[in-house]
């Protein structure tokens, strides 16, 4: 037997060719630990699988790769399924993965736990980034199905607590393919209007593949770039999504969402009329404040005012009263005093005391006679004595003093 | 300012409200100031009452129409 030697493209191409009519090589299902992970740019994924004892180089090209929900990383336990087959340039043969699922978790399990760690690294499950709800919003947008107890839950409970509820719905998917972009379109529809002041998106209670479109990376972006703020009211109280974290609040139903989103009317108009009496309560109190803080000052006033000084002092000045009354009586009793001597020595001096010892006035032609040379014989004169007067006739004349003419008589 | 009030949204008005119930508590305040903010708030007061009473009861829903032209329409909900 001549042998003639062939080339490497065709022993390679011949392994290639043994391996891929394999039946048991062409559907494989296998269990190992991912190492050596590389997600090229060209979208293709490169990696090994291992065990304790061998490994496996795998590719798994964007054509399958592009349904996966999570990103594979080192570590971990998978189960995959696809063909062996060999790539002549390397002479490699390898695994080429058709289907990838976490070994013991569901896919979307660990989907789920994934996009929840880059979305609470990336901050936007952060408390400072919630809005608040507003109090009473005049319009409140909701994205559901327009089908289903979920819309008619909404609108009962928010009829109930405020019978003039303005709601906008705009119907989405809410499971299934394509729901998920219905639900970004929906929020980033409720962003471009002016009226929308909430945002409820929600569907009813379902396993997590039904749920799965409230953990979509797309929908939990769109809920962090709204501006209206959200809530999320996916499923059943126990179950939780990613739209629940970055939402700005979370219910646990549709209908606690509509009770969140739309107010009791009894209890904002109990908020308001209790605002006013506060008001009406402060200011008045703040008036009887200020008026008996005016009324104080008016007395403390009144205490210092001269007025009072005058009252407090009128002791003082009745004193000084009674001390000039007392002065001037003294004064006039000393002086009526002085006046009666006077008097009683003008009435010695005076010619009563004379006329009444027996001496009379002489007067001529008004005027007091005091000489005999100031008479004329024939002279009318008045005689003035004590009780009365006497005109007579001047008889003679005789000159000389009055004690010798008497002797000469 | 009277305009500027009406077109407050209700939460503006209600929070501006309470800050007024708490300034006028504050003893600082003058007795003018006190008024005018008394005014003010119950002003405010009027205009959430009002937002309330005007409220409309709505519910529509976005339909989406020929060459994804986006009309509103009033909703009823499908009996079970």
């Amino acid at each position: 037997m001549i042998r003639e030697p062939i080339t490497v493209s065709e022993l390679t191409s011949y392994i290639k060719s043994i391996i891929e009519n394999d039946f048991e090589l062409s559907g494989v299902l296998v269990r190992g630990e991912i190492s050596n992970f590389k997600h090229h740019s060209s979208g293709h994924m490169y990696f090994t699988l291992k065990d304790e004892n061998a490994k496996i180089k795998c590719v798994m090209f964007k054509g399958s790769n592009q349904f996966l929900k999570f990103t594979p990383e080192d570590g971990m336990n998978m189960i995959v399924s696809g063909y062996v087959s060999v790539y002549e340039r390397d002479g490699q043969y390898q695994l080429y993965v058709l289907k990838m699922e976490p070994d013991g978790i569901g896919s979307l399990y660990l989907a789920f736990e994934q996009l929840k760690e880059k979305l609470q690294k990336e901050g936007l499950f952060d408390t400072e980034r919630k809005k608040p709800i507003p109090l009473f919003p005049e319009k409140i947008g909701v994205a559901t199905s327009p089908t289903g107890s979920v819309i008619r839950d909404i609108i009962n409970v928010s009829t109930r607590r405020f019978k003039n509820v303005d709601i906008l719905l705009y119907p989405v998917k809410v499971q299934g393919e394509g729901a998920a972009e219905t639900i970004v379109e929906a929020i980033d529809y409720f962003n471009t209007r002016k009226d929308i002041e909430v945002i409820i998106i929600g569907r009813g209670g379902g396993s997590i593949e039904e749920l799965w479109p409230f953990n979509e990376e797309i929908v939990a972006r769109a809920i962090a770039r709204s501006r209206i703020p959200i809530i999320s009211a996916v499923g059943h109280e126990t179950d939780f999504t990613i739209s629940d974290f970055v939402a700005d609040a979370r219910a646990s139903t549709p209908s606690h969402a509509a009770e969140m989103a739309v107010p009791s009317l009894a209890d904002l108009t109990y908020k308001i009329e209790s605002l006013k009496s506060a008001l009406y309560m402060n200011l008045t109190s703040k008036f009887k404040n200020k008026r008996y803080s005016v009324n104080s000052m008016i007395r403390r006033l009144e205490n210092n005012s001269p007025l009072s000084k005058i009252v407090q002092n009128i002791q003082y000045i009745d004193n000084l009263q009674n001390k000039i009354k007392f002065i001037m009586e003294k004064r006039l009793r000393e002086s009526k005093n002085k006046y009666s001597i006077l008097v009683n020595r003008l009435d010695d001096l005076g010619p009563g005391k004379i006329l009444s010892r027996g001496f009379s006035l002489v007067e001529k032609d008004n005027k007091v006679v005091r000489s005999v040379k100031e008479l004329r014989e024939k002279d009318e004169i008045k005689l003035t004595m004590k009780d009365g007067s006497a005109y007579c006739k001047i008889e003679k004349i005789m000159e000389g003093s009055v004690w010798l003419l008497e002797k000469r008589i | 300012m009277a305009t500027r009030k009406k077109n407050m949204k209700f939460e503006e008005a209600i929070q501006r409200l309470e800050e007024i119930v708490n300034v006028i508590e504050d003893d600082s305040l003058s007795l003018e100031e006190s008024i005018k903010i008394f005014q003010e708030g119950m002003e405010l007061a009027a205009i959430c009452n009002k937002k309330l009473d005007e409220a409309e009861r709505r519910i529509s829903v976005i339909m989406k129409g020929e060459n994804n032209n986006l009309t509103e329409e009033d909703f009823i909900p499908e009996e079970e």
